[in-house]
């Protein structure tokens, strides 16, 4: 007995749009019942997840400060995803995006320097993380190194980076020996969209992002050659693509996307530099980029979604008892059924039997 | 349908007999009730176009795909055929079209992985030697499958089926990568093994050979039997009209065309080879003059694809005057700037290379047309535009498709060959070259394919086309060269060379004839 992917002949455009609703359904079912497994109230669960961020305007703004450096990385990755090459090291990049752009935060310290060093900080940023992206991808298409390799590595090159930094160079002198630098200016500090508000300017950076990727991948001559790269590569070759300056764009692209998300996170959020400034988003961005399907607008939905995930996990760690690791698991849940909805929306399941000879 | 039939068939039990085999797949019924019965010993060809329900019904036998209805009988016992294993334990072998072959592993080793009980790589070498002398399948058996050409990946098939002593062999369009002379070697091959008491199923578009080899045949149209007959008796012309189900025309001459100006021009090419086991070039030297069609005949893997590649752009020279273009040194530019000098390029392969399995149509109109004004403007894509274009290529072409703007993948080998060549066609290029433009193309497909080829031409483009086809060099190119191990022989006008020379040249033999 074996199983079969069967393509299906036709597919009901219906049940592409509910394809990601089941998904929903079936992982929140899916986490209920290991809730309920650990003893704990699903219902009770779900309020505290989902109901009650959604409900309450502090949990609100904190979902969207979340979701920020999730998208800006992730719509950064789709591109490289496109294209079929593997950018695991968004993480680093986003910690070179931090260096780059804190340097200068740290260098106009007190200086009274105007309004031109934020948009510089920003720069630096994108800068910074695209230069460490370019390092795997100049491996990749001068020698053919494996991107993945070399870009996961590069993540704990940047990460011990800063953490040399901060340690040492950058230290704050009068910070009683905590490895952290001092506090931004407010000529280096990320404004709030609104005034009061916890939500910086670098979410509308991700709407930007998102908003021009939607038209590049859809549009663009630019769009198009990444995904005749990633679906038929000799194709690409035929239609005159360079395969060598596709990656090297990817790569920057995507780089400084994830540096912009650093320097964004580090100067609108957290206000200085220190060891660690990611929980890692970096990586979970890559699964906000595969549910979301690499589509734009669905990896901005992924990411507030994920966010939820994550703000609702710390609720539940509070209020319930309940791990944080819960969420990451649930993460991967999501990722697996709307992953496995998708392919059975294209495939029929068959389950062939072992004939016998007559 | 038994009427006609030899005595010898008639008078044993067939070895295999089907009954009514129905296969649906959805809304498509591709067997419609086909009988078919194959005495030991016989030669029986199977004919019919592209999507007649010949792959499917072989496919059934093989036990690759599961009959909807109908029974097999071998040697008069019904069976269930369930798996290819299982074919070949009953003495079934089946040489495909599409090879079934690990590119990594060697060619010993896809022989020993494919074979049933105990047969080690060091005695498939052994073998090997026997078979390949036998019936002239030159095979090195420790070269990695993906660095040999397509003629060198069906030997193997065809040694692996013979190693296995089979009563029933399966060939699907074997010839169509071999020279004449390889060709009547495999027929003397296949009589020998018919001799033996192995009966021998061919499919084969190549009427002619049929005609040759086979003493009945059966031939499908829309997956249903439209006639079992003698091919020895009925003409090729009649045989291809009951495939059609129309007379099929002939390819109507283009006016002779000399003079009319050199629009490519190659100058000692040579080229190092682009793998480990690839095919240098030597010192090619090559002119195709506006309106008319110039032919390369070869063996596969003779260097076709690299000098496909070597004047698409897709590999470089190191001097720019190796390739000319419109009198335009081109040699070190890439296929980009030579399409906008007005070439354009079809190569061999459909899927993957001409064109991206799933992306649609339209969008696999810009491939070849991006840097064109029509569907890009300042790197923005005119969908629109894309759509008509490749709407405007499926009426022109007669590229019968699924509804609407569908993947390429969906469409028939032949209709998606018509698309392709088609999308470079509707550009009007001043020059174009085609690297096996028929290649496993039903009868109906390659007529129109030819026949927009000569039209080209006769509008005044150049056209160079690299065939394995003889028949189909001999019937369009108004002058011809060979290539063999990348060195390509002078170039003379068709009327001028015989089959035997063409053959000769094939194997490389000219100075020593």
């Amino acid at each position: 007995m074996r199983l079969e992917l069967v393509p299906r002949q036709n597919v009901a455009p219906v049940m592409r749009a509910v394809a990601p609703v089941i998904a929903f359904l079936t992982a929140f079912a899916v986490a209920g019942f290991v809730i309920w497994l650990l003893g704990r109230s699903p219902l009770a669960a779900f309020q505290v997840y989902v109901t009650q961020p959604l409900s309450d305007p502090w949990a609100l703004q904190e979902l969207l400060v979340k979701a920020t450096p999730l998208a800006l990385i992730a719509i950064g990755l789709s591109y490289c995803f496109r294209a079929n090459l593997w950018n695991i090291g968004a993480e680093g990049q986003f910690v070179m995006g931090a260096i780059f752009g804190g340097w200068l935060a740290l260098a106009t310290h007190n200086t009274g320097a105007g309004f031109w060093v934020l948009p510089a900080m920003m720069a630096l940023g994108i800068l910074g993380g695209a230069l460490w992206a370019l390092i795997p991808a100049f491996l990749k298409t001068r020698f053919g190194v494996n991107e993945i390799l070399t870009s996961l590595m590069l993540v704990y090159v940047a990460q011990l980076t800063l953490d040399y930094l901060t340690r040492g160079p950058w230290r704050d002198p009068k910070g009683f020996n905590f490895p952290q630098s001092v506090t931004f200016d407010l000529s280096a500090t990320l404004p709030p969209i609104l005034e009061g508000s916890r939500v910086h300017l670098g979410f509308a950076f991700a709407l930007i992002a998102i908003l021009v990727t939607a038209v590049v991948v859809g549009r663009t001559l630019f769009g198009y050659r990444l995904r005749l790269t990633g679906d038929a590569p000799r194709a690409a070759r035929f239609a005159g693509f360079s395969s060598r300056s596709t990656t090297l764009a990817v790569f920057a692209i995507s780089g400084g996307l994830a540096g912009l998300a650093g320097i964004s996170e580090v100067s609108g959020q957290i206000g200085q530099l220190q060891p660690s400034i990611s929980p890692g988003y970096g990586f979970t961005a890559i699964t906000v980029a595969f549910l979301g399907r690499l589509n734009p607008i669905g990896i901005l939905v992924a990411a507030l979604v994920v966010a939820l995930t994550v703000i609702g996990g710390e609720s539940a760690q509070i209020l319930l008892k309940l791990p944080l690791d819960l969420s990451t698991a649930f993460q991967g849940m999501l990722l697996l059924c709307v992953l496995g909805a998708d392919a059975l929306v294209t495939y029929r399941l068959r389950i062939v039997g072992r004939a016998v000879t007559a | 349908m038994v009427a006609g039939v030899s005595d010898r068939v008639s008078a044993s039990v067939p070895l295999v007999q089907l009954r009514g085999i129905s296969k649906r797949y959805g809304e498509l019924l591709a067997n419609d009730g086909i009988d078919l019965a194959i005495a030991p010993g016989e030669i029986h060809a199977l004919l019919g176009e592209n999507g007649a329900g010949k792959s499917t019904l072989v496919k059934i036998l093989y036990g690759v795909v599961e009959p909807s209805a109908g029974e097999i009988l071998w040697q008069g016992r019904p069976v269930t055929i369930a798996s290819p294993v299982q074919a070949r334990a009953l003495g079934l072998g089946m040489v495909f079209q599409h090879f079934s072959l690990f590119d990594k592993l060697t060619v010993a080793e896809n022989i020993a992985v494919a074979l049933s009980g105990d047969w080690s790589v060091a005695k498939v070498r052994a073998k090997l030697a026997d078979v390949s002398r036998a019936y002239g399948l030159a095979l090195e058996p420790d070269r990695a499958v993906w660095t040999l050409s397509a003629g060198e990946r069906q030997r193997i098939e065809i040694v692996r089926c013979l190693l296995q002593n089979p009563k029933l062999l399966i060939l699907d369009e074997p010839t169509s990568v071999l020279t004449p002379q390889e060709a009547e070697h495999l027929f003397t091959t296949l009589d020998r093994l018919a001799a033996e008491g192995c009966a021998i199923l061919y499919i084969s578009h190549k009427l002619e050979e049929v005609r040759r080899l086979c003493q009945r045949a059966t031939i499908l149209r829309g997956g249903r039997v439209v006639a079992t007959l003698d091919p020895r008796q009925r003409s090729a012309r009649e045989i291809a009209a009951l495939m059609v189900g129309n007379e099929v025309g002939e390819v109507r001459a283009g006016a002779s065309h000399e003079g009319r100006g050199e629009v490519l021009r190659v100058a000692n090419l040579t080229l190092p080879p682009a793998g480990l086991h690839g095919t240098a070039l030597k010192d090619i030297v090559l002119t195709v003059n506006a309106g008319e069609i110039v032919g390369i005949a070869g063996v596969a893997g003779n260097g076709q694809s690299e000098l496909f590649a070597a004047l698409s752009g897709e590999r470089l020279s190191d001097r720019a005057d190796a390739v000319s273009i419109v009198g335009t040194a081109c040699g070190t530019a890439d296929i980009d700037a030579r399409r906008r000098l007005g070439a354009g390029f079809v190569p061999e392969e459909r899927l993957g290379h001409a064109a991206a399995p799933s992306h649609r149509l339209s969008e696999n109109t810009l491939i070849s047309h991006h840097s064109g004004k029509e569907v890009g403007r300042i790197g923005f894509i005119a969908l629109d535009a894309a759509k008509r274009l490749a709407r405007s290529i499926v009426s022109g072409f007669d590229v019968r498709t699924p509804e609407g703007d569908p993947q390429a993948r969906k469409l028939s080998g032949g209709n998606l060959q018509k698309f392709v060549i088609g999308r470079e066609i509707i550009k009007k290029p001043r020059l174009l070259v085609v690297d096996q433009p028929t290649w496993g193309v039903d009868a109906g497909a390659a007529r129109l394919i030819r026949q927009a080829l000569v039209d080209l031409a006769e509008q005044g483009s150049a056209v160079l086309v690299i065939s394995q086809d003889l028949d189909e060099l001999f019937e369009i190119a108004d002058r011809m060269a060979v290539i063999h191990h990348g060195h390509l022989s002078p170039l003379r006008p068709t009327r001028d060379w015989t089959r035997e020379a063409v053959g000769l040249e094939m194997l490389g033999t000219r100075d020593a004839a």
